[in-house]
């Protein structure tokens, strides 16, 4: 290996600057805000977990995991979400009756990456978790949430799509027959690989009327319309029932007046195994990656607990990238100061501080170049020399 | 929001098919399209701007949301494997993956060697053959490895065989057949569903399938 710059940082590790930290610290308060409103509440787990626990039940691939040994030689893991940790605290400690429950994080996650070592290796996350509560108004105020709090922090071009993983399982067990093969051709919707679904599909020993079902699948995105066709497609009644669930969390969007930000995209399927229920993806227009993501998971039965749970999770850099550079400076004031007018300096910036003007205190002696200096200022105010109108 | 697309096109082998298709489609793209040497194209009457990429390059372009859509060989997507959908099979440019070498040889127990521009697809495909080789990636002129002893077999593309003929080299196996596929970025697949679902439906239908019923 070379040798490291004085600098470097590990691979996908990077410094947030101040004016970054400005803009974050901002989003993050604004969603914050929003998340607590609707009486979420935050709270921090430990950055380090075991591997076999919290690592092994993330959805997060085990390749991405930062793994490292603690003194007695227990595998550790870098939490690679906050949902796994989540899980774990609401099984142990919070689920004590049988409630629902609503918790909140914005904490970093970390996650290996596989290429272009400059991608980050560690970011925030804010999200949030609905617990126990099994009924689609719960799919429905993590979406909801998730909408009003992505407006709060000043996102407009926006887009939820909305999938039922259950119903994807069920029609092509009723299709294929066997779990094995239904989770062979889901294999090319998690991969995104249309092409290789078509030629599965038409290699797979079938009548005409499935083929044609499980290509109509591909189809199935859109609005309201879509959710005839899926149950045109399906027989089975779990099926039946994963669609009634879009249908019910379709009529609860509408209540909560925020349609016009979700579609359907029933082909939708983050991950192979992690999701039970309905699932859903934020893009947002000027950003190539989605910018969260959530969705119903039984991971609390790995705790010991028979519950399930909703959340989301949005990705605190990706939604910074789509909001851009739409956010003023952050203005900040300065009084110069000499030793006669130290007092007078310090009295007057603790009444700016007090009306919550930023103001830097700064010994006039100190300053090498004073007039590039006083440019990174909104204001300066001199108080320098004997009492005098110097100004 | 500017509904316009932006496809990434792979420059060289590909393009010629790739743009007679587009035309069968009934896009109107201006006749010097084909021997423009600009990066970018746009070809405002349609709503399409084209930015021309190394053939390797156009998934990264694609899964980077710089450009809506692509059109990318099956072998840049085994050995690049971004995260984008691969939406149609344009059935042009048709060739496969092979591994090849000198007439009449075995690779070296000590030491087998392989070059090729496909270090990942390589590396799998030896690796389900249970052979334990050393991949050596190489950016062009494959066929010369194994001329001079850089290596025992080759793993590149085969359209008709005779790049390996002339070089007197030889085909051992054949990894897997490749076309050209449509790519398209996640995000764009939702935010920009009409003109995307628009061209998917009309290249669709000019996509010729020689026999093969889809």
């Amino acid at each position: 290996m070379s040798r490291l710059f004085m600098f470097e940082k590990p691979l996908g590790m990077r410094d947030t600057l101040p004016e970054l930290y400005e803009k974050k610290h901002r989003v993050r308060s604004l969603m914050e805000k929003a998340i607590k409103e609707w009486g979420y509440s935050f709270l921090e787990t430990p950055t380090l977990e075991y591997y076999e626990t919290v690592g092994a039940a993330s959805a997060i691939l085990d390749q991405q995991l930062f793994k490292l040994l603690d003194r007695e030689g227990h595998t550790l893991v870098l939490r690679p979400d906050m949902t796994a940790p989540i899980a774990r605290v609401a099984a142990s400690k919070l689920l004590k009756e049988d409630f629902p429950l609503r918790i909140a994080y914005s904490a970093n996650v970390f996650r290996a990456q596989q290429r272009e070592g400059g991608r980050p290796a560690e970011f925030e996350q804010i999200g949030v978790e609905c617990i126990n509560d099994d009924t689609v108004s719960s799919d429905g105020e993590v979406i909801a949430l998730l909408v009003e709090s992505l407006k709060a922090a000043g996102l407009l071009n926006f887009q939820i799509s909305i999938g039922h993983i259950a119903f994807v399982q069920e029609l092509f067990l009723q299709i294929l027959g066997t779990e094995e093969r239904a989770n062979a051709l889901r294999k090319f919707l998690y991969e995104k690989n249309y092409v290789g679904y078509r030629e599965h599909v038409s290699s797979l020993a079938l009548s005409s009327i499935d083929k044609q079902r499980l290509l109509d699948f591909l189809d199935l995105r859109g609005g309201e319309e879509v959710i005839g066709k899926a149950l045109d497609l399906v027989e089975n009644e779990r099926g039946k029932k994963a669609i009634l669930q879009l249908k019910e969390l379709w009529d609860v969007m509408n209540d909560y007046d925020e349609q016009d930000k979700v579609k359907f995209d029933l082909t939708l399927v983050s991950h192979m195994t992690y999701y039970i229920g309905i699932l859903f993806e934020v893009y947002a227009g000027n950003v190539g990656f989605s910018i969260g993501n959530g969705g119903r998971y039984g991971l609390l039965e790995k705790f010991g607990k028979e519950a399930s749970a909703t959340g989301f999770a949005v990705r605190v850099d990706r939604l910074l990238e789509a909001l851009g550079g739409a956010w003023e400076e952050v203005s900040v004031h300065c009084i110069f100061f000499s030793q006669e007018r130290r007092r007078e300096a310090f009295q007057l910036a603790k009444q700016m501080h007090e009306k919550g003007t930023r103001t830097v205190l700064q010994d006039i002696s100190g300053v090498k170049k004073l007039d590039a200096y006083t440019k990174k200022f909104a204001n300066t105010i001199y108080l320098l020399g004997k009492e005098s109108t110097n100004e | 929001m500017n509904s316009m697309l932006t496809i990434a096109m792979p420059k060289g082998r590909i393009f010629e098919e790739a743009a007679e298709l587009l035309r069968k489609a009934g896009y109107r793209l201006p006749p010097e399209f084909d021997e423009n040497r600009k990066l970018i194209i746009n070809v405002e009457e349609e709503g399409l701007r084209f930015i021309l990429a190394k053939p390797m390059d156009v998934p990264t372009y694609v899964e980077h949301g710089v450009a809506d859509l692509g059109i990318a060989g099956k072998d840049v997507m085994l050995e690049e494997e971004r995260d984008v959908y691969e939406l149609l099979d344009l059935n042009i440019s048709r060739c496969y993956l092979a591994v090849a070498g000198i007439p009449g040889t075995k690779m070296n127990d000590v030491a087998p060697k392989v070059a090729t521009k496909y270090p990942n697809v390589a590396a799998a495909y030896f690796r389900e053959q249970g052979e334990q080789v050393e991949i050596i990636k190489l950016n062009g002129s494959i066929e010369l490895a194994p001329l001079i002893g850089l290596s025992d077999r080759i793993v590149d593309i085969v359209s008709s065989g005779r790049t390996l003929k002339e070089n007197g080299l030889v085909e051992y196996e054949q990894i897997i057949d490749v076309t050209s596929r449509l790519i398209v970025n996640p995000v764009s697949y939702r935010m920009k569903e009409e003109p995307i679902s628009d061209l998917v439906s009309r290249l669709s239908k000019v996509i010729s399938f020689g026999g093969k019923e889809l």
